[in-house]
């Protein structure tokens, strides 16, 4: 993540792509697609619980993981672009 | 099964069949808008749904009576394998996020009403445009039809249609009622009738599965014993392959199949036309971000209801067709009236999304073919009454198709319809992030996406078929058995991009890009969107 350029301090409105801040989200959205395709990682039965293999619980979790961490994302993005608006409009006045 | 019509979830299914009917109609009257004789409104429910309304309009398209009983079934069948469609549903979502805002602002600037609408004012081409919605019509039919398989599996475990020895018109005599009003309503009402019917759909659907989810285990001793009888049937061994049956957990071999197919089905998802048009008929942009947040709700229920397929293994279901395995598990734990609630459930289930498909496929022709190409034209008055008229006309082929045809028949279509679908992504997708790709080279890809497909998916057997056998198949070049629609894909996007950069070379002509870099990320208020909808069609 440190390798994410820095926000200039350009006189121009004109603001970088990569922040820090969209390297988070864009990690939030990929995150689910490592866990999920790596299917060897979770095709086990052990350790259960309440008597149902391990395969079964832990995809059931990533759903509420990946819920948590879409919910993140969107946080996010609305500051970004909240903060985008008010640079902008604070520009042009 | 057919041991006399059971009377008490007979009634409670008619009673919910009934209200949902009264709704349907109603729901023209529901957030009724001025011009009532527009795509817009007719095809769109007038763009103006909220987040809970698009919630469960999506909630209730995706998740369909189908998945229902298919999902289940699987797992009741195989184990293990049929349970992808978690994975599947959890990568939905975030896949979402970063393409479906762009598409909606896009469409909305534009007045855009289907994907193809979006591909021909993107790329300035009509061929590309019919390739898509001709992909989208063709996928979404055998969809329809399947969600009527889905309301048969629950008529045939109550009992309703006689044996095998009745009439055919008989037989068919509820399905074919049920259709009859399902038609009249999406022809009067469009996208408010599903949606509003949509809503006694879920909360019937998560009363029935958080019921069933406790129930079920309870009365058969734990998830303990539910699993260990499901090890033990899986454990046995196949004749025909020589191979165990299933298994709980997916094997090595098993991993490539697995991850494929929960990665292709969720790329093909939101290519379907219905999802578009749920996506669309939102208000906002930002409904659509949020929807991403609440939705995986869904995913959570379907997990759940996977679940089911190894309760009717260890409650001792032996059923020949597996699609009864769901509604026979229902009737057999149940108290006769909760029995007719959770029917209800899988029926008006099957409505929702079968009213928004036709809808869908309706739009895509109207828009992409007879607007296009027969009728340029057409006022917005004569696009909704063709729109409207081919809802209908796509019901009866779907009825007729069920009707007259083997279920199996169907059933391979749908997994041609996934397979097919998908190759329409690099126009969808990639035409909404960059304009690099050369309209040819896409409509190539396509086609070698398609062909390939199709073949691939032709050549597989099974025990039981000799083609059409399954969706996975060797990947060409890495050896492991992998979704096909996803190996078409790739071979698709190679085509596209090596096509790309020779038409660039020798200088072909690119078509007139109509959309502007601001279109894309512009939102309800902005200039020139929402607060008055540009004349349908009217381009810029």
């Amino acid at each position: 993540m440190s390798d994410a350029p820095e926000a200039p301090v350009a006189p121009e409105v004109r603001q970088p792509v990569v922040t820090p801040v969209r390297v988070i989200i864009a990690l939030c959205l990929v995150a689910p697609f490592v866990a999920m395709l790596w299917v060897s990682s979770y095709a086990k039965a052990d350790p259960d619980f309440i008597g149902i293999p391990f395969f079964y619980w832990y995809q059931m979790l990533w759903v509420l993981i990946s819920t948590a961490l879409t919910l993140i994302a969107y946080q996010l993005w609305q500051r970004d672009q909240r903060g985008r608006k008010a640079l902008k409009d604070g520009a042009s006045r | 099964m057919n041991d006399g019509v059971n009377g008490v979830a007979l009634a409670v299914f008619i009673f919910f069949f009934l209200a949902v009917t009264v709704m349907g109609f109603l729901a023209s009257r529901w957030r009724r808008a001025e011009n009532e004789q527009s795509l817009d409104e007719w095809g769109l429910g007038g763009r103006s749904f909220g987040t809970w309304v698009t919630w469960f309009l999506l909630g209730g398209d995706l998740y369909t009576a189908y998945t229902f009983v298919a999902v289940p079934a699987a797992i009741y069948a195989a184990g293990a394998a049929g349970f992808f469609a978690v994975p599947y549903t959890i990568l939905v979502y975030p896949l979402i996020f970063t393409f479906l805002p762009r598409l909606w602002s896009v469409s909305h600037k534009h007045g855009y009403v289907t994907t193809s609408d979006f591909v021909r004012g993107r790329f300035g081409s009509k061929g590309l445009s019919l390739a898509v919605a001709v992909t989208g019509i063709l996928a979404t039919m055998p969809y329809i039809a399947l969600q009527l398989v889905g309301i048969q599996a629950v008529l045939d475990v109550m009992g309703v249609g006689g044996g095998e020895d009745t009439n055919w018109f008989i037989k068919d005599l509820p399905l074919l009622i049920a259709f009859g009003v399902l038609a009249a309503y999406t022809y009067s009402s469009g996208l408010r009738a599903p949606a509003l019917i949509a809503f006694v759909k879920d909360t019937l659907i998560y009363i029935v599965i958080v019921v069933a989810i406790i129930y079920i285990p309870i009365k058969l001793g734990g998830f303990d014993d539910i699993f260990s009888a499901a090890g033990e049937k899986f454990s046995a061994t196949n004749e025909a392959t020589g191979k165990p049956v299933g298994s709980l957990v997916p094997g090595d071999a098993g991993t490539w199949t697995y991850a494929t197919l929960a990665l292709g089905s969720a790329l093909a998802l939101f290519m379907y036309p219905h999802s578009i048009t749920a996506t669309l008929s939102s208000r906002s942009r930002d409904v659509i971000r949020r929807n991403t947040t609440i939705l995986p709700l869904y995913s959570l229920m379907l997990g759940l209801l996977a679940l089911l397929g190894f309760m009717a293994i260890a409650a001792g279901v032996k059923v020949e067709n597996g699609q009864l395995a769901i509604p026979q598990l229902f009737e057999d734990m149940f108290p006769d009236w909760f029995t007719g609630v959770a029917f209800a459930a899988i029926g008006i289930g099957a409505l929702v999304p079968a009213a928004i498909m036709s809808i869908a496929a309706a739009n895509l022709f109207t828009r992409n073919i007879y607007k296009d190409f027969i009728r340029p034209d057409a006022t917005p008055a004569q696009e909704t009454k063709v729109s409207k008229l081919v809802s209908l006309l796509v019901k009866v082929g779907a009825l007729a198709f069920v009707l007259t045809m083997d279920k199996t028949v169907a059933i391979n279509f749908q997994l041609l319809g996934g397979i097919w679908i998908l190759q329409t992504m690099p126009a969808l997708v990639g035409g909404l992030f960059t304009r690099w790709f050369h309209r040819w080279a896409l409509l190539a890809g396509w086609a070698v996406g398609m062909v390939y497909g199709t073949v691939a998916a032709y050549g597989v057997a099974s025990p039981t078929q000799k083609h059409f056998g399954g969706s996975s198949k060797e990947i060409p070049g890495i050896g492991e058995i992998g979704y096909i629609g996803l190996t078409a894909f790739v071979l698709n996007v190679v085509v596209t991009v090596v096509l790309t950069f020779v038409l660039k070379a020798v200088g072909a002509p690119d078509g007139i890009d109509e959309t502007s870099p601001e279109d894309y990320t512009a939102d309800a208020g902005d200039k020139g969107v929402a607060v008055e909808l540009p004349k349908v069609g009217a381009g810029h």
